[in-house]
């Protein structure tokens, strides 16, 4: 079920899984350890999250800056989905000779396979286009990779890790989602890793707030779509998200979460909904024996939802005026598919398509429903779900349009899915 | 056009009626108004009628004319009169053709002109209709239609509404009528949802819907099990795991999301577990998958939808739910979820007729239904089929032919009583036989050794009909039937009661023509009783004031000559309480609701009246509207009362001065008479008591004891109510084992109250850690600390 659409076998796998030298990482251990709990004990009295002048990196003895405000590299977040693993990497660019000399061969090893290569084992993507280059965190410079790989091949990835020797490196690894709790044993006895478990509609919130704080040069983070109700003149522009509170925030993943947002600190989870991308996917997969989410998205393009669900025009002629429901609205998902004879003329690409506008439109509809009850206007949709999926974007900003009378708008951002991990890096380096 | 859906339809419809018709469309010939709902699988079809009864009626003879006849008090004559009735039924639309010959054939009114029509077949049939009926199809709104129907059945049904719950001790927990049924939002769940906020009569409102409903279900359904049929869809439904299927939220964490308090065994996401190309699932797996998903997102949307609104009545309907046990239970479990219990999913007994109803009413319009009060009809309406294929499969094949539903117009208006402390939630049944399945066996097999005794003694009713014999034989194999169906479906007509089961009888005897089968009994034995009225009087006259207190209160209680079993402590005893109080200050009013003919209202309620107008109070005196068993009926009563006051100057110039009233209840329901119950009641009669040995031994026998429940009507005629509040009353007595044990024992009062009773019954007097002949004597103050004597009446 892997969102390997763009699967690239190369060398890099292969690559990565050469073992590397043991001995120094064994000896460094303690070492490690010790400054961990150091590092952890100072963290309470408030670190300092400012970005530091580049003057003081002759300094930045990897110890002592732990002992202050930063911790070792590499630096990582993670969020462990119900179907996607997200990972975030922070690449520092701005590494002193000093730095490369003291760099161990492991943390060199990790750093080179993940910038080097965009595909990585079977499943492993880097969503290039969404890397952010130049970006300060922590006083260190660098960008920062995103990474994804389905969350069944986890155990490849702790083999890897494994073979990586990561355990060596004492890093803290802080991973938030469901996985984090389920497979903090495989993370131990298979790599040797000590997960930092993180609430993940924490970690959502603050990987939001911070991306959109800090994407400021290329296209714009935070978007929404202009004329959604007429599909010759719906444009993508984008929008600043400045004065962002309250907000709805939805993300779709596999299931569905709605995040009624007053503040970085203050929110809570409205309500959810198990129809969510897992659905879409899950029933294409029943319905067109397709496999994965690219191949789903690309049938449901070239479909017809109204030859499956039974429209309003359907059964009333037109509009049924008497409640102004119009005749285009769908009346019945699935509905002409009680028909034997309809069920037999329909495609694989038609049911695709209407089983993408059955989830999004139900998505949209309690969304809105939680809007008007929370008296929230603005809704953010961020998840895996939209990754690449215009359709879906644009059927929400439509259906919150149109239903809301244009009382509430749509609005979408750029990295999607990866928020929750970002969300966990920042965590490791200030801790809340 | 689609697969027909609805459960118990078979897959070869055999298309002739297997019922004889004129068993389903009653009293045609006296049908006019016709109104039609039809669906995607079934129809409905309503009509009124008026319907010709016996009733028995009582007239006073001239004691001052010279041809005083015999000894006879009144005269009972049997007069013809016409009620209305609603006739409903349900059938496959495979059977409309069939059946619009035959209401052809049998439609004599030419009066009528116009069809209502609605649902979304009705175009589809309005062709055939006009062509067959030679009537005019007047096409009419779905929701609206709905709206009206579902108003109607709130408002007139007891019973209607109920709760799912699949793994209680009874499925069905039927609702109260809430006297104000508004406001309440509606979720009809036909292939997409509607979500209609009703406000009044006229005003709703479709608030929202969704896309997601039955239609998802079955076509969504059929495309990933290849199973065409809805009601199997269901079937393989009900069989599925859906974990195989799902994510759950322990597939993601491992176990629960703590933090948010979600359990491990939520589903995160429907489906998740299938998105994959090299996994097979089962149907059954994935059509449970499917019916979770559907239901949830319904239940969902339904809780936002009525939190919005700040609504907390949500009634579902629609053909998803129709009663599957299956789709119910998944609803209920959703609405729980969302709203952590604080609203409860509600489902009605006659969903299937809303839309013909509210048709029905939309063309009646000019006939103004619903400034009258309406009743169920528990000999001519099917009641409540379980849909459950695992449910008695006799049942079910029933239901998936021919379902009725019949109405009777209630000549008086029925409101609540004033007095009670929260109407709501006032329920005046003791045991909900639904629930206690050991005293439903009991009062089920009770009921029907009964039968024989009941069968006799309507014929002996009739002496003078020859074919009085048939119909009694038609009535008890019509009752019989009735009792089968309680065995196997106890929540067939709403809550399962003592009540409930005599009501049915009566509905019975009065659909055969036995109006008032003890009508003559219950002449013979006034007339014998007022014999000794005076001589009772005096001998309570003779007795001091404390003397007579208590021998009033065990006249009420027995009526008779009981002697050793009321001596004191009772099992419930607050007699001295009472006293203390009529050392006290007077009521103002007291309201008293009268039970038997006989010694019991002339020699028992009679002299307590007395003794009450004789302290300042003025008395109420309610007694049944019309006949039911040998119960006194308000026409009686009247008579009684006159002659009562010829002999009692007292009773008299209560009369005069209006301190005495008396009023109909508003009810004819039925009690039992003891010879009439079987063996197994082993009730007795006692050695005489010494201050009523004067009554003749041949007498008692006859109305001394009732031990079947008066019904205590929750409904009350409207005069009742005005002569209640206008006279400030402000003390009510119910009286006997049926009033104030089987019902009422529970009832909050906003006034004093009195019950009393003596368990005469050995089996219930067991059952509630008495002996036979325990008492009950309970008043209460609701000024004042509840007594502590209460004894709980439902086994722990």
């Amino acid at each position: 079920m892997a969102y390997n659409g763009h699967q690239r076998e190369d060398e890099a796998s292969d690559d990565g899984e050469t073992p590397t030298k043991q001995l120094r990482s064994v000896k460094e251990m303690p070492g490690y350890l010790r400054n961990d709990t150091e590092n952890e004990a100072a963290t309470p009295g408030g670190s300092a999250t400012s970005d530091r002048p580049t003057s003081n990196s002759t300094a930045r003895h990897r110890m002592d800056s732990g002992k202050k405000s930063r911790p070792p590299f590499p630096w990582f977040g993670m969020d462990i989905g119900g179907t996607l693993v997200k990972l975030v990497y922070f690449e520092p660019k701005d590494i002193t000779a000093e730095e490369e000399q003291e760099e161990v061969e492991n943390l060199k090893s990790i750093r080179r396979y993940l910038t080097s290569n965009i595909a990585y084992g079977k499943t492993g993507i880097r969503d290039v286009h969404l890397e952010l280059q130049d970006l300060t965190m922590c006083g260190r410079t660098g960008n920062l990779h995103f990474i994804r790989f389905p969350t069944h091949d986890l155990p490849a990835f702790l083999q890897m890790g494994r073979n990586k020797h990561f355990s060596s490196l004492h890093t803290t690894l802080c991973a938030t989602g469901g996985g984090a709790y389920k497979f903090e044993s495989d993370f131990r006895t298979m790599a040797d890793l000590q997960l930092h478990k993180l609430d993940e509609l924490d970690c959502l919130i603050r990987g939001v707030l911070y991306i959109d704080s800090v994407v400021s040069s290329g296209p714009s983070e935070c978007y929404y779509f202009e004329n959604p109700t007429d599909p010759e003149r719906c444009v993508q522009r984008p929008y600043t998200l400045e004065n962002p509170y309250p907000l709805l925030l939805v993300n779709i993943g596999s299931g569905v979460s709605i995040l009624a947002v007053y503040s970085e600190n203050n929110y809570k989870r409205v309500t959810g909904t198990s129809l969510g991308g897992g659905t879409f996917l899950g029933l294409c997969c029943l319905l067109t024996g397709c496999s994965t989410f690219e191949e789903a998205l690309e049938m449901a393009s070239q479909g017809e939802s109204t030859r499956v669900d039974k429209l309003v025009r359907d059964i009333y002629g037109g509009d049924y005026e008497r409640f102004g429901l119009p005749g285009w609205a769908v009346a019945s998902s699935f509905g002409n598919m009680m028909f034997k004879e309809k069920r037999e003329s329909v495609s694989k690409e038609d049911l695709a398509r209407a089983t993408l506008v059955t989830i999004t439109n139900n998505i949209g509809s309690i969304t809105r429903m939680c809007a008007l009850n929370e008296k929230i206007e603005r809704v953010v949709f961020v998840g895996n779900f939209l990754r690449v999926n215009t359709l879906s974007m644009k059927l929400l900003a439509y259906a919150m349009d149109y239903w809301s009378k244009g009382q509430l708008k749509a609005l979408f951002l750029r990295h999607e899915g990866y928020f929750g991990a970002v969300g966990a890096l920042l965590e490791l380096l200030n801790p809340s | 056009q689609s697969e027909a859906g609805t459960a118990g339809s078979s897959h070869s419809m055999d298309k002739s009626i297997t019922l004889p018709p004129d068993e389903i469309f009653r009293n045609l010939e006296n049908a006019k108004r016709f109104a039609i709902d039809i669906g995607g699988s079934l129809t409905k079809l309503a009509y009124y009628s008026t319907v010709q009864h016996k009733v028995a009626k009582v007239r006073s003879f001239d004691h001052t004319a010279k041809e005083v006849p015999s000894d006879k008090l009144y005269e009972i004559s049997v007069q013809e009169e016409i009620t209305a009735r609603l006739h409903f039924i349900k059938f496959e639309n495979a059977y409309i053709e069939t059946c619009l010959d035959f209401i052809k054939d049998h439609l004599v009114n030419t009066e009528t002109k116009v069809i209502k029509a609605t649902g979304g077949g009705a175009h589809k049939f309005k062709d055939l209709i006009e062509k067959k009926l030679g009537l005019k199809v007047d096409k009419e709104d779905e929701m609206t239609c709905l709206i009206k129907g579902c108003n109607f059945v709130l408002k007139n049904i007891p019973h209607e509404a109920f709760v799912y719950a699949k793994h209680a001790d009874s499925e069905f927990r039927f609702q109260n009528t809430h006297p104000d049924i508004f406001p309440y939002l509606l979720v009809n769940i036909g292939s997409g949802v509607s979500i209609v906020k009703v406000e009044s009569e006229d005003k709703f409102e479709r608030i929202g819907g969704s896309s997601i409903g039955g239609g998802t279900f079955w076509g969504l359904g059929a495309l990933l099990t290849k199973t065409k049929r809805f009601d199997e869809l269901l079937q393989l439904a009900s069989k599925g795991q859906h974990t195989s299927v799902d994510m759950l939220v322990k597939d993601i964490y491992g176990g629960s999301y703590g933090s948010l308090g979600l359990t491990g065994d939520l589903i995160a996401s429907s489906f998740g577990k299938s998105a994959t190309a090299d996994k097979d699932f089962s149907k059954e797996d994935m059509a449970k998958s499917l019916l979770h998903m559907i239901s949830n997102d319904i239940g969902q949307l339904a809780c936002l939808y009525a939190k919005l609104h700040n609504l907390s009545r949500v009634y579902f309907g629609g053909f998803f739910i129709r009663g599957h046990p299956v789709t119910m239970h998944t609803i209920t479990y959703s609405i729980n979820f969302f709203t952590k219990g604080e609203v409860q999913a509600l489902f009605l007994r006659h969903e299937g007729y809303l839309g013909a109803i509210g048709a029905f009413l939309k063309g009646a319009e000019e006939d103004n239904p619903n400034q009258y009060s309406w009743g169920e009809n528990y000999a001519g309406s099917s009641g409540l089929m379980s849909v459950s294929p695992d449910i008695n499969p006799m049942q079910r094949a029933r239901s998936g032919t021919f379902d009725m539903l019949e109405m009777d117009r209630l000549e008086r208006q029925l409101v609540n009583l004033p007095l009670l402390q929260d109407a709501s939630s006032y329920i005046p049944d003791t045991v909900d036989l639904t629930e206690d399945a050991l005293a439903r066996e009991y009062w089920l097999s009770c009921f029907e050794e009964a039968l024989d005794g009941v069968v006799k003694r309507a014929v002996a009713s009739q002496p003078d009909i020859p074919e009085a014999a048939e119909r009694a034989e038609k009535f008890r194999q019509k009752y019989r039937h009735k009792l089968q169906t309680l065995r196997h479906q106890p929540f067939a007509y709403g809550s399962l009661t003592v009540r409930s089961l005599l009501d049915t009888r009566e509905h019975c005897l009065n659909e055969f023509n036995f109006p008032d089968p003890y009508s003559k009994i219950k002449q013979r034995e006034n007339d014998v009783a007022l014999k000794y009225y005076q001589k009772a009087v005096k001998s309570l006259e003779e007795l001091s004031w404390e003397e007579r207190q208590f021998a009033l209160v065990r006249v009420e209680l027995t009526a008779g000559p009981f002697c050793e079993q009321l001596e004191r402590p009772w099992l419930v005893d607050a007699y001295d309480q009472w006293i203390e109080r009529l050392k006290g200050p007077p009521h103002k009013c007291a309201l008293f609701f009268v039970d038997n003919s006989g010694m019991d209202i002339i020699l028992g309620v009679m002299p307590f009246v007395r003794e009450l107008l004789c302290r300042g109070t003025e008395v109420v005196l309610a007694s049944n509207s019309g006949p039911a068993l040998n119960d006194v009926t308000n026409g009686e009563l009247q008579i009684l009362t006159e002659r009562i006051a010829a002999m009692d100057p007292v009773i008299q110039s209560g009369l005069k001065e209006d301190r005495l009233t008396l009023v109909q209840s508003g009810s004819s329901s039925p009690c039992l008479d003891l010879r009439l119950v079987s063996r197994q009641l082993t009730w007795q009669l006692l050695p005489s008591d010494i201050l009523w040995s004067f009554v003749p031994q041949s007498s008692k026998t006859i109305s001394s004891f009732v031990f079947f429940p008066l019904p205590f009507p929750s409904r009350l005629d409207k005069v009742l109510a005005m002569v209640v509040r206008e006279r400030q009353t402000d003390l009510v007595i119910i009286e006997g084992m049926g009033r104030a044990i089987h019902t009422n024992y529970y009832a909050m009062l906003t006034c004093e109250s009195l019950k009393m009773a003596v368990i005469k019954n050995s089996w219930l007097a067991d059952r509630l850690g008495g002996k036979l002949f325990s008492v009950v004597f309970k008043y209460e103050d609701p000024t004042r600390k509840p007594s502590k004597d209460t004894v709980a009446l439902t086994p722990s």
